[in-house]
């Protein structure tokens, strides 16, 4: 086995039920909101923390085992952690950081290696400063570069962008983006923020309580969740009901929503009658020209009546409240130039077409939403 | 002025100092990063000679260790010679009174270390020892420097418990504190004011030591003196 594979089970204090692996070379984002876990899983491949029962294993070494009574000691896991604060040792100059976490390297190698790791994340000149003297960017990158300097198997990154100014954040993206193309290791990434995983991961995890619901490429993770509950964290605000009425020729499938025919995206496995929750990306609603009809139209077309419309930058945020079901709005954007021509505020009748490529249909449909 | 008493008084400090600052951090550790049962109990019993008079301290710590008790006897048969009204006997007694002066800001150094940076320590490979050493001890510095302080100009200044335990043994157990008792007692004015004004200068200067060497350990980590 080459790479990282994880697989956590406990029930008290945090509930765990995470599984997941993570190649050699790869970035594995673990998304999900704050409670879910996330930190307690980062900290038990770390061996800071002792779960009751799993594994982890590292290619041909395993680091913990509850069946095989192994339990490594951080200290003897090859792991580099960014923590989410840094964890930097304040009375250390940034050099001395990193030398830190070098081991019994003699003194004179440890200085050039540890050197050589600060010009990596871009801190050349700087190696003398304490962390109260570095900028949060700063800080964050001898962060990393201590994290490295123990050679490790593994790197995890804990929110390690959650404490620095957005201007920062879009460097440190860029900068994280091309460290690991000279990183042969897996990375684990931490963060509650999707874009983030999306930008930055090969493939994400999706936590809830613990547990890991849906593993895959952020883009498909994002557009098409397993459940309604992983669409619900992955931000899916457009998410309803129906019922399946049957497949049509041209490869699509026909739900019924509130009395309105709906064309979505072909799930031949599912019988007519099944019930199902479905799915709509912001990305797939289109506001028909309120001035003549358009191509396009014809394709799963909404009509309702704006309820709200929040202007954000050059965009306008909206919901449409559909007339065949007035319990839960449409959410989507437009350019805020679209909106003006089209005469868009709240309270107007428009009307919406829902791309069927983007429809997706999941099982079991959600339960009812509670509050 | 009594230089014999002066110089005792210094060494008990010293000795009371020195024996206390291991137990302090090992305490101190444990009460800041430990969750166990009877925490709080021990806290209190931490806390307790601070709130008990001197002289009711000192009269249980003499019972405890006088010729008869199992102490007493102990030590006795260890060292030839009875512990209470010697030397040794003043030191073991004020190590017990300065618990609370030693290990409560030890114990609030350790505390002031994120969890995180402890954690950060192992996964750079520091074993307990080396994570003690490098980082934990240097980042308390600033508690455990109060601790010593304290400790010792509070072994300076006491009176009561050394009286019980030690009487007024020249030498051997009168220290500065009762040596300018038993000058006022002797309407011995002069000297007394000497011995105080000594005390007083001696005590100032640990004082502005202490916050001259926190305020420099305060902008190295960045903090607020």
């Amino acid at each position: 086995m080459n790479g990282l594979s994880v697989d956590l089970g406990q029930d008290a204090p945090i509930p765990l039920a995470a599984s997941f692996s993570c190649a050699t070379g790869e970035v594995l984002a673990l998304v999900g909101p704050s409670g879910s876990g996330k930190s307690t899983i980062l900290r038990s491949i770390a061996g800071t923390y002792r779960p009751q029962h799993g594994t982890v294993r590292v290619n041909d070494e395993t680091w913990f085992s509850d069946a095989e009574g192994i339990h490594v000691s951080p200290q003897r896991r090859a792991v580099g952690m960014v923590f989410q604060s840094y964890a930097l040792f304040p009375h250390m100059t940034a050099l001395g950081n990193v030398m830190t976490a070098m081991g019994r390297l003699p003194a004179r190698e440890q200085d050039a290696r540890a050197r050589k790791l600060l010009e990596l994340v871009h801190l050349s000149g700087l190696e003398r400063r304490r962390p109260a003297e570095l900028s949060g960017g700063q800080q964050q990158r001898v962060a990393v570069a201590r994290a490295l300097a123990r050679a490790p198997k593994v790197l995890l990154l804990d929110e390690p962008f959650s404490a620095v100014d957005t201007a920062t954040r879009q460097r440190l993206y860029r900068e994280i983006a091309e460290l690991r193309r000279a990183l042969n290791m897996p990375v684990v990434l931490v963060t509650h923020d999707l874009d983030e995983a999306v930008m930055l991961a090969d493939r994400m995890a999706v936590l809830h309580h613990g547990r890991t619901l849906q593993a895959g490429r952020p883009e498909e993770v994002t557009t098409r969740p397993a459940s309604a509950e992983v669409a619900r964290l992955v931000g899916l605000r457009n998410l309803f009901q129906g019922t399946v009425v049957g497949h049509d020729r041209s490869a699509r499938t026909i739900i019924e929503w509130s009395g309105r025919k709906i064309e979505a995206a072909a799930r031949s496995d599912l019988a007519p009658g099944q019930k199902v929750s479905w799915a709509v990306p912001d990305g797939f609603v289109l506001l028909h020209r309120r001035d003549r009809p358009s191509r396009g139209e014809h394709e799963n077309p909404v009509p309702g009546i704006i309820e709200t419309m929040l202007v954000i930058g050059q965009t306008a945020h909206l919901t449409l409240r559909p007339r065949n079901d007035p319990g839960l709005p449409l959410h989507f954007s437009v350019p805020l130039h679209v909106a003006r021509r089209n005469g868009i505020a709240e309270g107007v009748e428009a009307a919406v077409s829902l791309l069927a490529e983007g429809i997706h249909l999941m099982t079991p449909p959600a339960a009812a939403e509670a509050g | 002025m009594d230089w014999t008493a002066l110089w005792l008084s210094l060494r008990l400090a010293g000795w009371t100092v020195a024996l206390l600052l291991p137990v302090a951090v090992f305490a101190g550790r444990l009460l800041a990063y430990r969750e166990f049962r009877g925490k709080g109990v021990t806290e209190a019993l931490v806390m307790l000679p601070l709130v008990l008079p001197p002289t009711v301290f000192g009269f249980y710590l003499l019972v405890a260790f006088g010729g008869t008790s199992p102490i007493g006897q102990f030590w006795q048969a260890a060292f030839g010679h009875q512990l209470v009204f010697t030397f040794e006997g003043l030191v073991v007694a004020s190590v017990i009174f300065n618990m609370p002066f030693a290990i409560q800001p030890a114990q609030r150094g350790f505390e002031a270390i994120p969890n995180d940076v402890r954690e950060a320590a192992a996964c750079c490979g520091l074993g307990p020892m080396k994570s003690l050493w490098k980082i934990e001890l240097p980042l308390a510095w600033p508690g455990l420097m109060t601790a010593m302080v304290l400790t010792f100009a509070h072994t300076l200044g006491e009176f009561g418990i050394v009286l019980m335990l030690g009487g007024s043994i020249p030498g051997e157990t009168k220290t500065v504190a009762i040596a300018i008792y038993d000058r006022v007692q002797a309407f011995d004015d002069r000297s007394a004011g000497i011995m105080s004004a000594v005390l007083m200068a001696i005590s100032l200067f640990t004082i502005t030591v202490t916050f001259w060497l926190s305020s420099r350990v305060g902008r190295r980590l960045g903090r607020a003196p």
